[in-house]
């Protein structure tokens, strides 16, 4: 037993010395949601990411699941931070969550970049010179289905989100836009699951559209139930409830539905060809938008690495600021609050062969940044 | 109008509360009877409803998804009583809660395993799909209906179960002296055994009637535990009539709640804020409800004292 402790010992001690041997420059914290509900969001961005900088010899990440908890999450982080000693965090998909892990983080002198979660709080006032989103700001993707309502000739829109930071972004963004009346506005419990009650409301409010932004497991019971429950005007959302993952599920309900996305698979450009043919090679399934969102964070950290070292800081978020990396979504670039200006477009599902997927109908919004740039202080 | 609303909304509450009532008969039972604190009984929703979704994707058969999500749960019940669980009567309620978190994780993370992180698809059959005019102009949705019709036969069958059968003679002696009917010759392990899968197989076909119109996914049940639990402490532990009217109460309540309380507060605050404090509210509410009857009742509705 001593025997092994002791060669296990040596053996640890010879692959971490190993480690600083091929040069690691760079240490990368990701706490991301693994298990539990909404954990296909997470192993999506992680699976991105790791794609992105797969064989690059000079980063080293670790894999934390933060289960959907801010209180794990925090715990995560301030381990990573200490006792890891990590250069960079990223992962975080729920925006609650990332309001409890990111400001202190960034004050630590650590970077951030967010693969998904993009808070309006984070965005203005709160925001800060080592935050980046590489996703979008939250209110984005709600805001183009706002527009993209006007020019469908909506009138009277019944709007839904769950009761948390991420949802209230949501009804703001695509009021913002959305120049009809309201026939109704409700928040729903984060994580529900049957939407009964909402839907009774919708068939009694006279409503001639519905908005709704439910992301994860929650948007499929409200797609099936809503196209069971034989009301007959048209949904739009944004892309999180008819991704990749979720279609599937969903199953023909979704076939036809309008939804807003900043990324599509049949985005055309070679950056986005090549994501797309070598994640499908990799993992055996179509990328997501959060898996674009991951490989997208994984290779704007490789770019800021091409002449920064991670040690002199300002040179090091100077060359983020750059986002000097070919997006898989195209034109891609940071405002000055570093939330990307970029094209969200107008999506429809379709069904190719047997597959549920997406295609791309409409330019949504063009070089869209957000509104929250002029509060930012920075 | 709102009249109409309101049926509607009474009915979906209803319909909330036989499914709660599903899972909250097994949890009542294994608790009344071998005295057993089972956290891992939403695991057992879910691998009901996993089973479905497996058994649809291969047959295409709603009607053979619903009784393969009897069976894979009792069959699951079955083995983890006797693998697991037998261990655990005599133990006090800590090592039972921790014994069955464990099992919670391994099973999620089993199911995981096998299946993948992604949901599954379940659907609901042809036959139930669309609404049904019920009376004048209220309709409502077919399937629902059916939840509530299943909830209402299997709570019979429970009844008559418990009061007219031998195996229900032996449960409710086993509830009220253990030692007493084991002196008497009966195989208190194989009941035992009856009960726990009895239990499973009602919480399974809950996971698989509800995953068909909601998603079949890793800690789909646990969120539904957490509501069932609040059932039997409100219908009094070990009572199967408490069970079935403590779920309508919190079933009709949390629906009732969310939906009229932040159009209530509409009257007396500005509408944004009412929208987000009623909701906020809402979700409270069967916590309060809790909370008052246990103070009126301590022991729960049905309770023993």
């Amino acid at each position: 037993m001593k025997r092994l402790t002791t060669t296990l010992a040596a053996l640890m001690i010879m692959t971490s010395s190993s480690i600083f041997a091929d040069g690691h420059q760079l240490k990368v914290g990701m706490i991301t949601t693994l298990s539990g509900g909404g954990s296909g969001l997470g192993i999506d961005v992680r699976d991105g990411f790791m794609l992105a900088i797969k064989g690059n010899q000079k980063i080293s990440v670790i894999v934390k699941d933060d289960q959907r908890k801010p209180d794990i999450a925090v715990q995560l982080a301030d381990k990573m931070i200490q006792s890891d000693k990590v250069d960079v965090l990223t992962g975080i998909i729920w925006s609650n969550l990332a309001m409890a892990v990111v400001p202190a983080a960034v004050n630590q002198g650590k970077f951030y970049l967010s693969p998904n979660a993009g808070p309006s709080q984070l965005a203005g006032k709160g925001c800060h010179e080592n935050y980046f989103n590489v996703a979008w700001q939250n209110d984005n993707l709600h805001e183009a289905a706002g527009g993209y309502a006007n020019s469908a000739g909506f009138k009277n829109s019944f709007i839904l989100a769950p009761n948390y930071p991420a949802g209230k972004d949501a009804l703001t963004g695509y009021k913002r836009f959305f120049k009809g009346k309201l026939a109704g506005e409700v928040y729903t419990k984060l994580g529900q699951k049957d939407y009964a009650a909402e839907i009774a409301q919708i068939r009694a409010s006279g409503a001639d559209s519905v908005f709704f932004f439910l992301p994860g497991g929650m948007g499929i019971g409200f797609m099936k139930q809503f196209s069971q429950s034989g009301i007959k005007i048209p949904v739009v959302g944004p892309a999180f409830s008819f991704d990749q993952g979720i279609l599937k599920a969903v199953g023909d309900a979704a076939l036809g539905v309008k939804n807003t996305s900043q990324w599509s698979k049949d985005i055309d450009n070679p950056a986005n060809k090549k994501f797309v043919s070598d994640f499908q090679s990799e993992y055996g399934r179509l990328p997501s938008l959060y898996a674009s969102q991951g490989y997208d964070t994984g290779k704007l950290l490789i770019s800021a690495m091409v002449n920064a070292k991670i040690d002199d800081k300002d040179k090091f978020r100077d060359e983020l600021r750059k986002a000097n990396f070919s997006s898989t979504r195209g034109k891609f670039s940071f405002d000055k609050n570093h939330h990307p200006i970029q094209d969200i477009y107008v999506r429809e599902v379709i069904k190719e062969g047997k597959t549920l997927t997406n295609k791309i109908v409409s330019v949504g919004l063009k070089d869209h940044s957000n509104v929250y740039v002029a509060e930012c202080k920075m | 109008m709102t009249n109409i609303l309101f049926i509607e909304q009474l009915l979906n509450g209803i319909q909330f509360g036989t499914m709660l009532f599903l899972m909250s008969a097994g949890l009542t039972l294994i608790f009344g009877v071998m005295g057993l604190i089972n956290l891992a009984h939403g695991s057992f929703y879910m691998i009901g409803a996993f089973c479905a979704a497996l058994v649809a994707g291969l047959t295409g058969s709603f009607w053979l998804a619903l009784g393969a999500s009897l069976c894979g749960a009792a069959i699951a019940g079955v083995l983890i009583e006797i693998l697991i669980i037998r261990r655990l009567y005599r133990r006090d309620h800590l090592d039972q809660v921790l014994a069955t978190f464990a099992l919670i994780l391994l099973l999620s993370e089993g199911v995981r395993w096998y299946f993948g992180a992604f949901p599954l698809y379940l659907s609901i059959p042809e036959s139930l799909n669309g609404t049904i005019p019920i009376f004048e102009e209220i309709i409502y949705s077919k399937y629902r209906l059916f939840i509530i019709l299943m909830g209402f036969l299997i709570a019979i069958g429970l009844y008559i179960l418990i009061t007219k059968t031998r195996l229900g003679i032996r449960i409710r002696a086993g509830q009220n002296d253990r030692e007493m009917i084991s002196a008497l010759g009966v195989d208190i392990s194989k009941l035992y055994t009856v009960v726990f899968a009895l239990g499973a197989s009602l919480a399974g076909l809950s996971g698989a009637l509800i995953g068909a119109i909601q998603s079949v996914e890793v800690g789909m049940g646990e969120p539904i535990l957490i509501l069932a639990f609040v059932v039997i402490v409100i219908g009094g532990i070990g009572s199967i009539k408490g069970a079935f009217i403590g779920s309508i109460l919190v079933g009709v309540t949390d629906t009732l709640g969310r939906v009229f309380l932040p159009d209530l507060l509409k009257i007396f605050i500005e509408p944004s804020y009412a929208t987000s404090i009623g909701s906020s509210i809402g979700s409270m509410l069967i916590y309060i409800l809790m909370a008052l009857i246990l103070i009126i009742k301590p022991s729960g509705l049905f309770g023993k004292s």
